[in-house]
């Protein structure tokens, strides 16, 4: 059943997915890839930011993107308050490894229980004028409720790695990835920049959240869905590398959305992930992981 | 004689205190509750269906405590949040049996929940009540397994059946199909079923596809399915990739002249009022819907009212169509045959449960040998005239889910999918 009608289209709507991938995982390549601390509940956060949105949205009839932009800085906030916790109640002693890791999880449970109690567990969805509409090239279909989220995404992503590489808080961010000692000896707190830096992590979530909710409905527990997605996606992008991460997320698209076209949407989780190890075999660091960094 | 006579004395004493205590004893023992024990999925995928069930749940409880309770004793509910995780279900029926002591286990909402607790009320051999679990009992044949989803003797088979008896009314009548399904046991089932009934009708299958829970986008699903060019397509879906599918084929359109089947979710208040004209064309199955022909359900306006009152502060679905009256009626089942049983006897009231035709909410219901009803009930409904979005309490007037089949409920007859949008 092969057509270029299909293909052409595989090919789009695999992008925009990869661009609504990116957008979850861009938050995570900060915490996990530079900063070295597994938010297993970067999802949840995700989810969070989503129901945040959908108040808005629902009460108020704010445009949930715009929602999510105007969180931001709530969301950053609340980072920062995380991290201020971890660090002094683990990494300041060196436990960050499993208790982190534990601390996380903890974490995740509280934010769905809060969303439970607040939000109730039915499915919630969003109304804009968007969502409905499609741009039609052709044979080609490019759907809004992919291609916002899309564009959105990509100006995050590339706006995070303008910031990470040409800012000077972005290069200490870099450093405290590679060296935090020297950081010490250059007069800059680490602790403060990942402080900082999670608080940016967290950001991304409520827009990430408005994204999501755009994308498909939302429940309290939908975030433990995408768990192995983003971590696998900010692995293979390679180690805090943004741009890395995107085009990790655009390959896992492609590739899922290929295979569900061509042989069947239950092969492609399979095929994708087995395109992850494939990639990790030969590349250890992932695609744009830095040499000598063995953390992937 | 004075001795003999204190003798005596103390003897009547002792005898009376003993009868006071024992009489004591007996009126505490009787008004010790009878426990009704379940899982119940609070938190997850399935939530939004476990909690309205459980204010259902509840509801009854308080019914029949008001009408002094079962037996003479007040009915108590035990309850443990499943998470929507097989895996948490074995645990918790035997927590419930050999730690609660509860008299009488039921089922959580959803055949993912039913399925795993199966194998230890078999073996326990005690009545165990289900709520929407398709073709749980096929491997076990417990025979004290009693189940309210109204799908018929052969669950899978009976479920898609009038879906596929109303397409057959579609002129010219459709020759081929596509299926899709989410990955999961129940979705599974149901396609199964419907694969079986496709081949009664001689239909040809163009595709047949499982997709993974959590798959954000479905229109290069419908593209692929498109591409086989098939007259019909069935769908067995949960709620996200019900919305997933419903909001991919308004997207990328479809040529099928029907379009639906097995769509958990689509009668969720949330997800109605979010999806709003995209449903319109939608052939589905259902179980209540607001059309007058449903008057056959005597007392579930009322109890819908009553949950209706509550729905909002318990943040639950909102309106209750889908679950509420089931949830309800199983546990009137239960209740009834226990009363009438007059005793807690697994067995006698097993057997009474197969006997008998039992009035309930959602009227007459009467079990087979395998615990399924006798008779199928599953509505097949055509979304129609719906108009605006966002816009919850247009769904609660009739005509906007006309039901096709059974021919007894109908309200409307089916059109071509793309002659609805």
């Amino acid at each position: 059943m092969f057509s270029f009608e299909l293909l052409a289209n595989a090919i789009v709507i695999g992008i925009l997915l990869g661009g609504f991938y990116a957008a979850l995982s861009i938050g995570l390549s900060i915490s996990f890839g530079l900063l070295d601390i597994v938010n297993i509940a970067h999802p949840a956060f995700v989810i969070f930011g989503a129901f945040v949105c959908f108040i808005c949205n629902s009460t108020y009839g704010l445009d949930p993107i715009l929602a999510g932009i105007i969180f931001a800085p709530a969301f950053f906030l609340l980072g920062t308050l995380i991290y201020r916790i971890y660090y002094e109640s683990f990494e300041k002693t060196g436990a960050t490894a499993l208790r982190g890791l534990a601390f996380f999880f903890g974490v995740m449970f509280i934010i769905e229980v809060f969303l439970i109690i607040y939000f109730g567990v039915d499915f919630q969805m969003v109304q804009a004028e968007y969502i409905d509409y499609k741009l039609s090239f052709g044979y080609v279909d490019i759907p809004f409720r992919m291609f916002v989220p899309f564009v959105i995404a990509m100006i995050m992503t590339l706006g995070l790695q303008y910031f990470s590489s040409k800012t000077f808080f972005g290069r200490a961010m870099q450093a405290v990835a590679q060296d935090s000692l020297a950081l010490r000896l250059v007069a800059i707190d680490p602790a403060k920049i990942k402080r900082l830096a999670f608080g940016i992590s967290l950001a991304t979530c409520s827009v990430a959240g408005a994204l999501f909710v755009i994308v498909m409905p939302i429940e309290p527990s939908v975030g433990r869905l995408y768990i192995g997605q983003v971590f696998a996606i900010v692995v293979l992008g390679g180690l805090g590398s943004q741009s890395g991460t995107l085009i990790a997320a655009m390959l896992l698209g492609l590739v899922e959305t290929m295979i569900t076209t061509f042989f069947g949407p239950s092969w492609a989780p399979a095929v994708a992930f087995s395109a992850l190890i494939l990639v990790l075999a030969f590349k250890p660091t992932g695609i744009l992981g830095r040499v000598g960094d063995t953390r992937g | 004689m004075n001795t003999f006579r204190l003798s005596y004395l103390r003897s009547l004493v002792a005898a009376f205190a003993f009868v006071t205590f024992a009489l004591f004893a007996t009126s505490v023992s009787a008004k010790e509750p009878i426990k009704i024990g379940f899982g119940m999925a609070l938190t997850g995928g399935l939530a939004g269906g476990g909690k309205q069930s459980l204010v259902a749940m509840e509801m009854w409880a308080d019914d029949i405590n008001k009408k002094g309770g079962i037996l003479g004793r007040p009915v108590k509910l035990i309850y443990y949040d499943d998470q929507t995780k097989a895996s948490t279900v074995p645990g918790i029926y035997a927590k419930l049996l050999d730690v609660d002591k509860v008299d009488f286990v039921v089922s959580g909402y959803g055949t993912n929940l039913i399925a795993p607790a199966m194998p230890l009320v078999k073996q326990r051999d005690i009545i165990f009540m289900g709520l929407f679990g398709m073709d749980c009992n096929k491997k076990w044949k417990h025979d004290k397994y009693f189940q309210i989803l109204p799908s018929g003797p052969d669950p899978a088979v009976d479920f898609s059946r009038a879906w596929f008896d109303t397409i057959m009314q579609l002129d010219p009548k459709p020759k081929s199909i596509a299926f899709i399904a989410a990955d999961a046991e129940f979705a599974r089932n149901l396609k199964g079923g419907a694969e079986v009934n496709a081949k009664r009708l001689g239909m040809k299958v163009t595709y047949n596809k499982n997709y993974k829970p959590g798959t954000p986008d479905f229109t290069p699903i419908i593209r692929a399915i498109n591409a086989t060019n098939p007259d019909v397509i069935y769908v067995a879906a949960y709620p996200p990739g019900a919305t997933g599918i419903t909001r991919a084929v308004s997207e990328v359109g479809t040529k099928a002249v029907a379009f639906g089947g097995g769509m958990v979710g689509l009668q969720y208040s949330g997800i109605m009022k979010g999806l709003g004209p995209k449903l319109n064309g939608i052939l589905n199955y259902d179980f209540y819907v607001p059309e007058p022909n449903m008057n056959a359900y005597p007392g579930v306006v009322d109890l819908l009212k009553r949950y209706q009152k509550v729905s909002v502060a318990r943040k639950v679905d909102t309106k209750g169509w889908y679950l509420v009256p089931w949830a309800y009626a199983y546990l009137q089942i239960l209740g009834d045959a226990v009363n009438a049983v007059g005793k807690i006897d697994h067995d006698a009231i097993a057997k009474y449960m197969h006997a008998t035709e039992f009035n309930t909410v959602v009227g007459k219901v009467k079990f087979g040998k395998n615990g399924e009803w006798v008779k199928g009930r599953t509505l097949t409904v055509q979304w129609q005239n719906i108009k605006k979005q966002n816009d919850l309490e247009q769904f609660a007037q009739a005509g906007i889910r006309k039901i096709m089949a059974p021919a007894a409920f109908a309200t409307g007859k089916v059109k071509p999918f793309n002659s609805l949008r």
